[in-house]
């Protein structure tokens, strides 16, 4: 193997883990910039990954999977966001404990199942996917990850262009200000959350029936937090956050290949990389007023 | 004296008033509905696991019976049961502390890890004598905790991190540290015998370091980490609820804007209440590698889901320390329970679900209770009619 081959390997391999990333991170960014941090996008992944599976395992169908899994991940953001933006729960508490039934369900779940292994299909691009080293990152990959180009323009038209999307900035600059006008925080906060829940869902999903094609117990082990990570990464901005999705799977990538090219950088530090890069980001950047200013403080009527 | 004089003076003055202040003492309504909601809820909670266990083919009674067997039945089942307690119950004493404040601290599964690797390192790499070495080994532990919570609380002061999500994030750093350092031979990764291949953990931790139990095998032993962990309970149950400094830290729980201008020093404050959460959940891993419920060896494993429980016994306790003793109990029979359930066919992963379906029953039926009422109060009273002020205060005016 030449070192072209494998920073081609590296490279791929870093592309189809950053997807479930991306998408997860376009819901968490959306969000969050309607001020509502949720860290049960964890539990949305997780358990997306485990309906996409089993709809797969039933329907025979990888496709269905796929949307069962975003709908997997729209029921749990819907009970969180009643939780917590209707019923005034702390948001962390929920999260808490929605990631633990989530990952308690599921780990007891395939541990009586027993699912058939179906997998979305693989697409070729003809002959952008020859090209060296990007060609087979970027143009060889399952189908559901182009899904990405749509989702992420979407995500920032909707969020910087679209009425909705005014809404939910004001909501999550000033609540007050916002409920004064006539928007309804706490609707267009289950409303963002919706979103957040159908992308956490698809990238739960991706990575179970699109790229591994079964599910093992706590399979998503941690990405729910890393895709939080990525947005405040990001500087609550959709570009970066992507970009940091791409730098946390690109590690992920050379943490699984640099044991098989003999290369020794030790495995522990390139997990913690990017809840390192994440904290090191929020000392360097947390009082530059990017964060969204009502972010994880809930709304609620005084009078 | 001052509030009864009080009371007496506006008694004298207006019967309705009266009236109205004692209304507020007495329990009400809405707190009888919460306790039967609640009520109802931890049986549906209960329901629906064992309903999940029938779903799935297996015998809801059996699997109940394995609980208890594994947990209550035998003495040496009570030791091992009340083994998990102890570090339990320590985070969750500490956890009471910082929520009290208002201080949202998630990271204890972190602190738990450091608190253990530094225990661990005191153990093994200082030589001292006797009891102080055991001593020393849970000082480390305890100092180490709240070292690492009170790298949050700097990253707060210093930058305006938010505690929450950098508590979090330190969590996955800190198992990456506990997993380096067994790896690693000139840190604490156990020494090689022979040709063997070396696992990724430390050295048995000397006789000297580790926390005696009080009773022998055919009785129940209690570990002296139990009677720590009891007595820090007492004790924070009595700073929080009886002393100056439990009021502050109630006022900041409330409001931290109103506790300011009250005079309390919320910054201080809330990073000592984030520094003692942090500190018993150190604590609590030190308890961990020196009892035998692990190996006695500091391992990437060993916190093994004790920090993130200990956070769910506070919910359930509803910020009370004495009242987070009973609940660490109950979560540390199922935690001993559920590692027999697996022979009766039902995966032990079953009391996780339990777990978290009785914290939402206690999380869920107050807040639900009191949407239900606000609701009810908004279709009695129009939005249009003024409210008539009977007496006018100044605290009225300002509102």
């Amino acid at each position: 193997m030449t070192s072209a081959d494998d920073l081609s390997t590296i490279l791929s391999s870093g592309m189809r883990l950053t997807a479930p990333l991306a998408f997860a991170a376009c819901g968490e960014y959306l969000a969050h910039r309607a001020g509502a941090i949720n860290i049960s996008v964890e539990g949305m992944m997780l358990g997306a990954a485990f309906g996409s599976v089993a709809a797969a395992s039933v329907t025979g169908s990888a496709t269905t999977g796929l949307v069962a899994g975003a709908l997997v991940g729209l029921l749990i953001a819907m009970i969180h966001g009643n939780l917590v933006h209707r019923a005034h729960i702390n948001t962390f508490v929920v999260g808490l404990v929605l990631n633990a039934l989530v990952l308690g369900l599921t780990t007891f779940l395939i541990a009586i199942n027993t699912f058939a292994s179906h997998q979305v299909s693989k697409i070729e691009i003809p002959l952008l996917s020859d090209l060296p080293l990007i060609g087979e990152a970027l143009f060889t990959g399952r189908w559901p990850m182009y899904l990405l180009l749509l989702f992420i323009p979407l995500t920032w038209w909707l969020v910087e262009r679209s009425r909705w999307g005014l809404e939910l900035r004001a909501v999550g600059e000033d609540p007050i200000a916002a409920d004064l006008t006539g928007i309804e925080v706490n609707k267009r906060r289950r409303q963002a959350l919706m979103w957040c829940g159908l992308l956490a869902g698809l990238g739960g999903a991706y990575l179970a029936v699109g790229e591994v094609g079964s599910f093992n117990q706590n399979m998503t082990d941690g990405r729910g937090y890393i895709v939080i990570a990525a947005v405040i990464f990001g500087g609550w901005r959709l570009g970066r956050t992507i970009l940091g999705c791409i730098l946390f799977g690109l590690a992920d990538a050379m943490r699984l290949a640099l044991p098989a090219m003999g290369l020794t950088l030790d495995s522990n530090l390139l997990i913690a990389t990017p809840y390192l890069l994440a904290i090191l980001v929020m000392l360097m950047f947390a009082s530059s007023k990017r964060e969204p200013r009502s972010l994880g403080q809930p709304f609620q009527r005084t009078i | 004296m001052d509030a009864s004089k009080n009371l007496a003076e506006h008694g004298s003055a207006d019967p309705n008033r009266r009236r109205e202040l004692l209304a507020g003492l007495k329990p009400s309504r809405s707190t009888a509905l919460i306790t039967l909601v609640t009520a109802a809820s931890v049986l549906l909670a209960l329901a629906l696991s064992l309903g999940l266990i029938a779903w799935t083919g297996g015998s809801a009674w059996e699997s109940v019976k394995a609980l208890y067997t594994g947990s209550m039945a035998s003495k040496a089942a009570w030791s091992s049961t009340l083994l998990y307690v102890a570090p339990l119950l320590l985070v969750a004493i500490g956890s009471c502390v910082s929520m009290r404040g208002g201080v949202f601290n998630i990271g204890q599964e972190g602190q738990v890890l450091i608190g253990a690797l530094a225990g661990s390192w005191v153990a093994l790499r200082l030589a001292l004598p006797g009891m102080s070495l055991m001593i020393a080994t849970l000082v480390a532990a305890t100092v180490a905790g709240a070292l690492w919570a009170g790298l949050s609380s700097l990253m707060y002061r210093l930058r305006g991190v938010n505690i929450v999500v950098s508590t979090l994030l330190m969590t996955f750093i800190a198992i990456q540290v506990v997993g380096f350092a067994v790896s690693k031979d000139w840190w604490l990764q156990a020494s090689r015998i022979g040709d063997s291949v070396v696992e990724s953990q430390s050295n048995q931790l000397p006789a000297d370091a580790q926390v005696g139990s009080f009773g022998e095998y055919p009785n129940i032993q209690i570990n002296g980490g139990l009677i720590i962990a009891v007595l820090l309970a007492i004790g924070i149950a009595v700073l929080v609820s009886r002393s100056r400094w439990g009021l502050q830290l109630k006022m900041m729980g409330l409001s931290p804007i109103a506790a300011k201008h009250a005079g309390v020093k919320t910054g201080r404050l809330s990073a000592v209440a984030l520094g003692i959460s942090g500190a018993t959940a150190g604590l609590a891993g030190a308890i961990l590698v020196t009892s035998p419920v692990s190996t006695n060896r500091l391992q990437p494993g060993v916190s093994n889901g004790i920090g993130w429980d200990g956070l769910l016994i506070v919910l359930v306790a509803r910020f009370n320390p004495l009242v987070a003793i009973p609940v660490a109990l109950l979560f540390g029979v199922l935690r001993a329970g559920g590692g027999f359930l697996a022979s009766t066919g039902v995966p032990s992963s079953l009391v996780d679900v339990m777990k978290a379906l009785l914290v939402l029953a206690f999380v869920v039926p107050p807040a639900v209770v009191q949407l239900a009422q606000q609701r009810r109060k908004r279709v009695k009273t129009p939005r249009t009619k003024t409210p008539v002020i009977k007496n006018p205060t100044p605290e009225g005016a300002v509102a």
